[in-house]
């Protein structure tokens, strides 16, 4: 087929195209992903019962905050990467800021406690638990958001299929913070950190099997 | 003088480029046509500059990306420069096909060392080498018959759904589809 005749072809009954096409299919799939943790929290865990007393704890809000934020700087850059030639300016800083501040607040924390505590803020008492929960918790929103980005242009497959599973992490984790009992910074900064970089790690690694266009 | 003449160049093609896309996609197929003819100029000298080894690759990868730039044509933000999007739909095929050749090279022992002068001719260069016609004729029928219909025949979308017997919605899906999974044989998978 010349090159003519493929530009034909290909303008030929094209059509309009629906903008913000790529917006709105991640807005599906988060919606979908967020239903789906909140079924597999609800259906394998449970709400805390004494989360109406826990909302009023500032320390909830700073890890609802953490969490949230990577989650918005995530969504943000995941949008960035998956048109081509866009770059991602400050996300990456947008992405560790919420990392750095849960870090000062854990340094701060840890500090100030007493040495027989220290070893509490960090580990809790669902240590175990936390990361491996929340990476379960991701697989409905990483399936919704792989979805999405195979809609898109992604040209960093690897960076997209990191930044991808972390906005699954992110989004995971807000779930889990209406289950987990944890709130000490030290544990946040640490086990919810890793847990959420579960995903990303696999996203890394299926990026540039899933995402080549 | 040689500097501004080039970004005054640079600065009208951008314009002209940006308004027959922004014209296609919403729903203006002769612009839209224009636009990919005048892109595929630029892709062309684009990819001749950074393929001086391959040159018989060259018209492939040209329709190579006219067809990535088709299928991907949604990802546009009308508040992003075209050069840079188009650009880099053009590069990560260039890159694709080149991560190809490599593990295809270090596969198959390259026996052209010695057949180069006598296999290519710059004539070739003009056509290219891999049939898109055929590629197309590999597609499932779901997918083949709304292209064969609607964007080689010209059929609207309704003729086409009678005349196959497919729904309206049908004959759409199978285009968006078979135009992907043409890019996918490209690509050798499948």
């Amino acid at each position: 087929m010349r090159t003519d005749d493929l530009i034909g072809m290909l303008a030929t009954g094209a059509g309009p195209v629906a903008a913000h096409g790529v917006e709105r299919r991640y807005g599906l799939a988060l919606a979908g992903g967020l239903v789906g943790a909140a079924v597999l929290m609800l259906t394998f865990l449970r709400v805390r019962p004494d989360l109406a007393g826990a909302v009023l704890l500032p320390m909830f809000w700073v890890k609802v905050g953490f969490v949230g934020s990577l989650a918005v700087a995530s969504l943000l850059a995941v949008l960035r990467l998956s048109r081509p030639g866009v770059r991602l300016a400050w996300m990456p800083g947008a992405m560790l800021l919420p990392v750095v501040l849960i870090w000062v607040i854990a340094g701060v924390s840890l500090i100030e406690a007493e040495p027989l505590q220290r070893r509490g803020l960090f580990f809790g008492v669902t240590w175990k638990s936390c990361p491996l929960l929340i990476a379960l918790l991701s697989v409905p929103v990483f399936v919704g958001v792989m979805w999405a980005m195979r809609g898109g242009a992604p040209t960093r497959a690897r960076l997209a299929g990191f930044v991808a599973g972390l906005l699954s992490g992110a989004t995971a984790a807000l779930v889990y913070c209406l289950h987990c009992p944890e709130l000490a910074a030290p544990f946040v900064g640490f086990w919810y950190l890793l847990g959420m970089l579960i995903p990303a790690g696999v996203g890394a690694l299926l990026g540039p099997r899933l995402l080549r266009w | 003088m040689q500097r501004t003449n080039r970004e005054a160049q640079f600065t009208a093609t951008e314009a002209r480029l940006r308004d027959l896309l922004l014209k296609g996609l919403a729903g203006d197929n002769v612009a839209y046509q224009a636009f990919l003819k005048d892109l595929s100029a630029h892709l062309r000298a684009f990819l001749r500059r950074r393929l001086a080894a391959l040159p018989d690759d060259v018209e492939d990868l040209v329709q190579e990306s006219l067809l990535a730039v088709h299928n991907q044509r949604h990802t546009y933000a009308s508040d992003q420069p075209l050069s840079a999007w188009a650009q880099a739909i053009a590069r990560y095929k260039l890159v694709d096909l080149l991560r190809r050749r490599a593990l295809r090279d270090q596969l198959n022992d390259p026996l052209d060392d010695e057949m180069d002068l006598f296999t290519t001719a710059d004539a070739d260069a003009a056509e290219a080498r891999r049939d898109l016609g055929k590629l197309l004729d590999g597609l499932p029928d779901g997918q083949r018959l709304p292209i064969v219909h609607t964007k080689i025949e010209g059929l609207s979308v309704e003729e086409a759904a009678q005349l196959t017997g497919m729904s309206v919605s049908a004959i759409k899906v199978g285009v968006h589809r078979g135009l992907k999974a043409l890019a996918a044989r490209i690509r050798g998978e499948r």
